[in-house]
Order: C-alpha cells, then sequence, then structure tokens
C-alpha cells in the first residue's frame, strides 16, 4: 500500500467521518465546524488527486468564505434545538431516499468511468502544463462563453439578493459620508479676533463658584 | 546532557526520514519565532521613540530580551476558564489561527526556487490559508461565552471578509501582469534592466497601496484595530484569553504582519531583486538580503501607522473597503489587463 493511498483512506475516512457529525453533532455550531472540516478534507483528497487549483479553490471560496458567514449567522441567531430535532425521524426515510438514489448515481458514473479502457491520460499532464494553466487555458479558450455567462448569472444573483433584503426605514439617522467630507472648518468654528482683557474678579474666584 | 545528546543521535539514526522531514520542518519556523520577538521588542522601541519616551531597556542589552522574559511569564501562568465557556473550543481557536499563519510561510520564496515548497498555485494557497486564520478570531469569540469577545469576534469576520475581496482583485492584477501563480516566477517577472523602474509598484500603483492597507486591515492591526478595540470592547476577542493560549494569538498576529510585510516586496517590490542595475557590483547583487530589507520597511510601517493614525470607525472601515477599494481594484484589474494586450509593460529579464 503507498503512501498516497494511505493518505487518501485516511482524509477520506475523515470526511466521512466529519460529514456524518455535520448531521448528528447537538449544537448547531459545532455541526458547521464539522462541515469546514469536511469541505477541508475533501480539498485533501483532491489534491492527492493532483486536483491542486480545485483543492485550494474549495478551501478559499467555501472554507475562508462561505462557511465563516455561515457561522456568522449560526452564532448570532440563538437557535432553539428541540423543534429542529423533532422531525428527524418522520424525514428519515425521505433522506434515506435521497442518499440511495446519489449513491446509485455515483457508482454508476464510477462505473461508466472504469469501463473507459484503457482510461484517457490526464490533459493537463498530456499538455505538460501545470493543472492550474491548463484548466485556466481551458476556461479562458475553449469554454470563454460558458464561463462569462456563468459569471454574468452569479452577478445578477448578488445584485437581485441586495434589493430583496434592502428596506428603507423611514426616520433612521444615519451620516451621509460624502457631507461629512464636504463640511468646512468655518462651519463647525468661528474664530474670534479680541484683544486679551483682565477678568473683572480675582482669578481663583471663578473656579470655586459651581 | 550527554544523555540528550545520546537520544538526538539515537533519533536521528534511527529514523532518518522522519527526523529529516523534522528538521527541515522547523528551519523556517525558528526564524519566524525569534522574528516575531524582535519584531515586538523593535516596535515597543519605535512607538517608544514616537512617543518621546526610551521603549524598554532594561531586559538584556537595549532591552532586547524584554520580549522573551514576557513570553516566559506568559508561559508560566495560568490558564483561565470563562464560567460555562466551550473549553475545546476556547483551546482549539488559538491553535486553528496559529496553524494557517505559519502554514503559509511554506510557499514564501526568499531566493530564486528558494522556498519551502515552490507550489504552482503559491499565491492561491496563500490567500486561502490567510482566509481561514479567521476561524480562530470568530471561534474565540464564540467559545468565551462574553459578549464583548463575541463582539470583536463579529466585527473582525466581517472586516476580514470584506478587505480579503480587494486584496483578491489586487492579486489578481500581479498575476495578470506575471502570467503565474507562483511566487518564483511573480519575483523573475519583475527582473530588468531598468532595476526598481522594472517592478510591478509601477505599473500596479494603486493595487500596491490598496494591498498594503488591506493588509493592515486582514491582520486587524491599527488603525482598523477594531477586533480588539480597547477603548469599546475591551480586548476584542481575545478578552477572556490568558497565559500560553494567549501567547498563542500574540504569535499569529505577529506572524501574520510579518507575513504581509514579506508578500508586499514579493508582490510589488521585486522580491529579492536589487534596486540598482546589475553594473554596481555587490549592491546590484540579488540575495535573499533585499527581501528582508524590504520586508523591515513594511514590518516598521505597521509601527510607523500605529503611532501616528487614530482608530477609524467601524462604518468609516465598511465604506472604505466596500465603496472606495473594491471599486478601484476592479478597475485596475481591467488595466494591467490592457497593460498586459498590448505589452505596455515587459515582464522578465
Amino acid at each position: 500500500m503507498s503512501f498516497q493511498l494511505i493518505c487518501f483512506y485516511a482524509f477520506a475516512a475523515v470526511t466521512v467521518g466529519a460529514a456524518l457529525a455535520v448531521i448528528s453533532v447537538r449544537s448547531p455550531v459545532h455541526a458547521a465546524l464539522c462541515l469546514v472540516l469536511t469541505f477541508f478534507s475533501t480539498a485533501c483528497t483532491w489534491l492527492l488527486a493532483d486536483a491542486e487549483f480545485l483543492a485550494i479553490a474549495l478551501v478559499l471560496v467555501y472554507v475562508g468564505a462561505v462557511m465563516v458567514l455561515f457561522l456568522f449567522v449560526v452564532m448570532m441567531l440563538d437557535l432553539d434545538l428541540d423543534p429542529l430535532r423533532e422531525g428527524f425521524v418522520r424525514a428519515l426515510p425521505v433522506g434515506l431516499v435521497v442518499a440511495v438514489v446519489m449513491l446509485v448515481e455515483m457508482l454508476g458514473l464510477i462505473g461508466v468511468r472504469t469501463m473507459q479502457l484503457p482510461a484517457p491520460p490526464e490533459p493537463a499532464a498530456a499538455a505538460g502544463m501545470s493543472n492550474t494553466s491548463w484548466l485556466a487555458n481551458a476556461l479562458f479558450s475553449q469554454f470563454l462563453l460558458p464561463f462569462e455567462v456563468a459569471a454574468l448569472i452569479l452577478t445578477v444573483a448578488i445584485v437581485a439578493a441586495i434589493p430583496l433584503t434592502l428596506r428603507h426605514r423611514v426616520g433612521v439617522r444615519t451620516q451621509d459620508p460624502g457631507r461629512q467630507v464636504r463640511v468646512k472648518a468655518r462651519d463647525r468654528v468661528r474664530i474670534v479676533k479680541m484683544a486679551a482683557e483682565k477678568p473683572a474678579m480675582p482669578a481663583d474666584a471663578g473656579e470655586t463658584t459651581p | 546532557m550527554d544523555s540528550i545528546t545520546a537520544a538526538f543521535h539515537w533519533f536521528v539514526s534511527t529514523f532518518p526520514t522522519l527526523s529529516m522531514a523534522l528538521g527541515l520542518l522547523l528551519l523556517p519556523l525558528v526564524p519566524l519565532i525569534i522574528g516575531v520577538a524582535m519584531y515586538v521588542w523593535w516596535e515597543r522601541k519605535v512607538i517608544g521613540w514616537m512617543h518621546v519616551r526610551m521603549g524598554p531597556n532594561k531586559v538584556g542589552p537595549f532591552g532586547l530580551a524584554q520580549t522573551f522574559a514576557d513570553v516566559f511569564k506568559l508561559l508560566l501562568k495560568e490558564v483561565v476558564y470563562p464560567a460555562n465557556s466551550n473549553k475545546a473550543l476556547f483551546l482549539l481557536a488559538p491553535l486553528w489561527a496559529l496553524i494557517p499563519s505559519f502554514a503559509a510561510w511554506a510557499v514564501i520564496p526568499i531566493g530564486p526556487n528558494v522556498a519551502w515548497s515552490n507550489a504552482n498555485a503559491g499565491l492561491l494557497f496563500l490567500l486561502a490559508m490567510t482566509s481561514m486564520g479567521v476561524y480562530g478570531i470568530i471561534i474565540a469569540g464564540w467559545a468565551s461565552n462574553s459578549r464583548y469577545a463575541m463582539l470583536g469576534a463579529m466585527r473582525s469576520a466581517a472586516q476580514v471578509v470584506s478587505y480579503e475581496i480587494a486584496m483578491g482583485f489586487s492579486l489578481v492584477s500581479v498575476l495578470i501582469l506575471a502570467g503565474s501563480l507562483n511566487l518564483s516566477d511573480i519575483v523573475q517577472a519583475q527582473a530588468g534592466g531598468k532595476g526598481l523602474f522594472d517592478w510591478f509598484w509601477l505599473p500596479l500603483l494603486p493595487m500596491f497601496v490598496i494591498y498594503f492597507v488591506s493588509g493592515v486591515a486582514e491582520t486587524n492591526r491599527a488603525p482598523f484595530d477594531v477586533a480588539e478595540g480597547e477603548s469599546e470592547i475591551v480586548a476584542g476577542f481575545h478578552v477572556e484569553y490568558s497565559g500560553a493560549p494567549f501567547a498563542v494569538f500574540f504569535l499569529t498576529e505577529y506572524a501574520n504582519m510579518i507575513l504581509v510585510s514579506f508578500l508586499a516586496p514579493i508582490l510589488f517590490l521585486g522580491g529579492w531583486l536589487s534596486p540598482f542595475p546589475a553594473s554596481w557590483g555587490l549592491l546590484g547583487e540579488p540575495g535573499w538580503w533585499w527581501l528582508c530589507a524590504k520586508a523591515f520597511f513594511f514590518a516598521t510601517a505597521y509601527v510607523w501607522f500605529r503611532a501616528s493614525f487614530p482608530r477609524y470607525r467601524y462604518d468609516q472601515i465598511m465604506r472604505l473597503g466596500w465603496k472606495v477599494f473594491i471599486p478601484i481594484t476592479i478597475v485596475w484589474v481591467f488595466v494591467a489587463g490592457c497593460m498586459k494586450y498590448f505589452g505596455w509593460v515587459t515582464t522578465g529579464a
């Protein structure tokens, strides 16, 4: 058994264990952290398969950004756990059916891949460049239009999400940074030139009066 | 002492591969930790001078041993767990902050192809690692079971995620010009006969500024240190931490600052390349000392900012990140693309 295979089994075991923990641990924060671990160990298995760009992008996007915001929300909400756990037994058959269908589909996919003998050579290695640059070349030449369309759809989704959550509340006092920046000193402070004058009473008398 | 030496020899001879791996792992870490200690001393000295004080000067020559004394004091202190805190996560949080910040050092090159790992996707790896460090802060805030710690963690998470976008775009413009994600290749792409005018800071000047300011914001340092915000939320996410876990957070913060100080020259100021033409003899030679000198400048700039600027208001930080930096970076990515396409910038020697 090669070292790489041992690593694969170790990462795969951690992935499966963490994925199980996501749906079984009590606290939602722990579940979210287990999901982080699932993503990370999945990225490790991808690295073993020489898919370095995909693996690091998974860590960057899902672990570094998506799950941070997810955790953010889960920590802010004080979730009441009991109603969430009530539906577990009722939803179990549906979940099992979905899981079995997904398993069959995945096995079918793996079966189709293994039937293609001999296996096609890895395109990046065949082209003699690193996985990352091969992917970039493919995305920006062969698949430019689908790539741009996907980017456009994502941008529209972002723009759509903002109007959906944007509410104009009346009577809220907010700062207008533009007006703050435009303010000049003479709008706020008046400088008065006057001759020095002697106080009418002794200097320490003013301090004792409240 | 003899028994320790004997045990060491036995270990090295019995597990040659393992001890080599351990030694190679310690190779970048030991200088980093000593560098952090020296940096803390330098920060206290510089801030002292800017305040017209002496700074630490009692422990050791010029007060150099002050940081080590502080570290040993911290390590010997009791670790206090807040009531009803989540103990496992409370202890996991500092480690989760520390490990990515150390792992990021794996791809930093100090010379042509002299790096722990000369990975092809080095820049991407760096981004991934630095974005993972924020978990340590969030988990620390949550596991402390304290309002102040939670507020600090929330501020930090929002700030890091926001500034990561601007930082990511400025890195995109660098990799458009360099045409590679490999950090060694990025430095080599800045080589040329014109010395420092061949480096990327000139065509990418706005990105260079934005990168370093975002780096300051990402490491939660002054003037963007609202995550700590002593005047409002006591000490933010690490208010409940004491002893060794606090020392680990401290180490992480300074290791991250040194990392940003090394990345700024690698990406924009020609890394180990000399600013002078090659005809100047020794001064024109490229070498790791140039990288260290440039990194020292940025590390000092961190301290300089801290002693000079008042803290930003939180909404101003968010406004700067989202409404100023991100639009500028998006435009400049396009400009960098034009520079590359029309050949206005020469890359490589």
